[in-house]
């Protein structure tokens, strides 16, 4: 087995950045106490101006004038470990998100998929970097080992034990994932690498730093097994957004949403599924949320198309209040057979599959804008159609080509009886209805389709034309 | 004053050339009558362009003219899409008239939103057929139908009121049925001169369709 470990060094700063507007202006991250509030992590631009993570906030602000400051909130790095975990879910089954800040992903396994691993951590480092988030990513023999070359090494591969081993006895005491205070008291004992600790007597050692540093220094060798806690991917996706300004225009969404909807991709990729059906939450300072259900009408995963159809219903959204937030929740998410294709199928430039098409349209027009057709076994002209299913067989009889959705009054001179009359009965249990039919050819040339009550023949009531 | 020159010197001194009439492709499109076929240049439907029906009022077999040419399309397995129809195609008599019911697709739009409709699906190449009910299209709005189907290598027809047959428009092809007498006149069609004579209608096929009896129509096509 080989674990990569992806380690994410700025994990709750790229959140943030990642939905921010501007994410080249100076940005802090801050938490703590109201009274003493600490610089958490900074962005690039306000490394430049000299802030970093640890300043007191009053201090950041006598040093640099201008920053945008955004509350640290431990939930949603969370969320974004998690949605992390559902990405790396696509390259390995063993993907576990137990240890902070980071990913532990069995990656052997998918050799034969993706490639011998140079090219699988290509991959891997141009996904994060479309996603945006900043990565270190280290490649070793067991997962515990993986983490903490990681921290010191972007780019280490290891794959055999001996030199592991180097690479551990390289590794300072205080990375290599101990206890704090263990890893504290071997600095004064005078230990500065792993590999003066690995020649000192294991029992005595044990007995100065206790079991559990011990364990971890057999974890990293790869003498013991720990099992990880795995990743099991939700079975629905959420993702949230919440404004720190209103917006008053659907517009305005668009850039948010775009991201929510890529995520979404990414995360169905991971499963190797579609979404069917997904809701976008508009939520307002008071008031109900705003609910934009995106239907389809079948499973797709391609995150330009989501985005577009998502468009298509936001656009005819009417704004009653400013938005606060925007929440995107996916609930049904089928399995995605992609469609055939021929191979030597000629298409011109541009050209869209249908069902593409059809979303697209219906995402402008209205859910029901787009309908099959086919014929229902009735003798009632207006039931005898149904806009989807199997058609049941037509009757050979003269039917016209255009049928009136309400019939209306025929309003002509001199009508003149083609042919007819030919009865059209229902039960008196079922909507009680006797017409007589009639072709008829009015007084301009048009052929129609008429009726009347049974028996006479004047008061045509129009209910189609022989187109 | 005038100066009579014979012809055959200026084509000897090569100052005046002759035009070749421009031989076309044949169309693939046939329409499914042998009259209307011999009248056009291409023998058929002009393949990936606009073309105009032209309709005085409903009901006088306008769908008698499409018939043939959508079952020949969805029986190959091709889908037509019907943007925003005056009325609802009555099942029965379209699949009497060989159209394969599961490959149609009716969409519904509002007025605005139908050159958009047509448009999108024109260019998408995923329709064999596009049929539209412009309520009202400008010489613009034409124009981009016109590039849409040349895009998607699409047969896109626009049925439109008669009344607009007096202004010019882009489409490769206008026809214009008429009531009374019921005849079938082509005014315009690209890489031709439209013929002098107007059409009988309904026009002669292979197979009469809708078959509605007493009909004087049938006798008209018997004498065609």
């Amino acid at each position: 087995m080989l674990w990569a470990c992806i380690l994410l060094p700025q994990l709750a700063l790229d959140g943030v950045l990642r939905r921010h507007a501007t994410p080249d202006e100076p940005l802090v991250l801050v938490d703590g106490p109201v009274q003493r509030r600490v610089l958490r992590a900074v962005n690039a631009a306000a490394k430049a101006q000299g802030l970093r993570a640890g300043l007191p906030l009053a201090t950041a602000q006598a040093i640099c004038a201008r920053f945008a400051v955004v509350e640290h909130d431990p939930a949603e790095t969370t969320r974004w470990h998690d949605f992390l975990a559902a990405w790396a879910y696509r390259y390995g089954a063993q993907v576990s998100r137990q240890m902070p800040a980071s990913l532990l992903i069995e990656v052997e396994a998918s050799f034969r998929l993706f490639g011998p691993w140079p090219r699988m951590e290509a991959l891997l480092r141009e996904d994060l970097t479309a996603l945006g988030f900043r990565h270190r990513i280290a490649l070793a023999p067991n997962p515990w080992a993986a983490r903490a070359l990681a921290g010191v090494h972007d780019g280490l591969v290891i794959t055999h034990d001996a030199p592991l081993n180097q690479a551990l006895g390289q590794l300072p005491v205080e990375r290599a994932g101990l206890p704090p205070e263990a890893a504290d008291s071997l600095r004064r004992m005078g230990l500065r690498r792993l590999a003066q600790v690995y020649a000192l007597p294991r029992a005595a050692l044990g007995r100065r730093v206790g079991t559990e540093t011990l364990g971890q220094l057999d974890r990293l060798t790869g003498a013991l097994a720990t099992p990880l806690d795995c990743y099991q991917p939700p079975d629905h996706f959420e993702s949230r957004i919440e404004f720190n300004y209103e917006v008053g225009a659907t517009g305005q969404l668009l850039f948010p949403l775009r991201r929510m909807t890529g995520d979404l991709a990414a995360y169905l990729a991971g499963r190797d599924g579609g979404v069917q059906r997904f809701v976008l939450r508009l939520e307002h300072e008071r008031g109900a949320a705003t609910e934009v259900p995106v239907g389809l009408l079948a499973p797709e995963r391609d995150g330009g198309m989501l985005f577009e159809l998502a468009r298509g219903r936001l656009d005819l959204v009417q704004l009653a209040a400013p938005v606060r937030a925007l929440q995107l929740i996916a609930r049904e998410l089928p399995p995605f057979v992609p469609a055939g294709r021929d191979l030597f199928d000629v298409r011109p430039q541009q050209a869209v599959p249908w069902e593409q098409l059809r979303e697209r349209l219906r995402a402008r027009l209205g859910d029901e804008a787009v309908h099959g057709l086919s014929i229902h076994a009735d003798h009632r002209p207006e039931r005898a159609w149904r806009d989807h299913g199997e058609s049941a067989g037509a009757p050979p009889l003269p039917r016209p080509g255009w049928l009136l959705p309400q019939p209306i009054p025929l309003r002509d001179r001199e009508p003149r009886i083609l042919a007819g009359p030919e009865r059209v009965e229902s039960g008196w249990w079922d909507g009680d209805v006797r017409r007589d039919y009639y072709v008829i050819e009015t007084s301009a040339g048009q052929r129609a389709w008429a009726y009347c009550p049974v028996g006479e023949r004047e008061g045509f009531m129009l209910h189609g034309w022989f187109a | 004053m005038s100066n009579v020159v014979a012809l055959d010197h200026l084509f000897d001194a090569r100052r005046l050339w002759r035009g070749q009439p421009q031989a076309h492709a044949p169309s693939r499109q046939p329409t499914g009558f042998p009259l209307l076929d011999a009248a056009l240049p291409g023998g058929g439907w002009p393949e990936g362009v606009l073309s105009e029906v032209l309709l005085p009022l409903d009901g006088i077999g306008e769908l008698g003219l499409l018939w043939p040419t959508l079952a020949r399309l969805t029986q190959a397995g091709g889908r037509v899409a019907l943007i925003a129809p005056p009325y609802l195609p009555f099942p029965a008599a379209w699949a009497n008239a060989g159209v394969r019911l599961d490959r149609l697709q009716i969409v519904r739009a509002e007025p605005r939103d139908v050159p958009w409709a047509t448009e999108q699906c024109l260019r998408s190449a995923a329709c064999a057929a596009v049929l539209c009910w412009p309520h009202q299209a400008d010489d613009r709005t034409l124009r981009r139908l016109q590039l849409a189907a040349e895009t998607g290598q699409c047969l896109g027809i626009a049925m439109r009121p008669a009344s607009v047959a007096v202004h010019a428009s882009p489409a490769a092809l206008r026809l214009v049925l008429e009531a009374r007498p019921a005849r079938l006149r082509v005014l315009k069609c690209r890489g031709g001169n439209p013929p002098a004579q107007p059409l009988p209608w309904p026009l002669p096929t292979g197979a009469p369709s809708e078959p509605v009896p007493d009909s004087p129509a049938a006798t008209v096509a018997d004498r065609a």
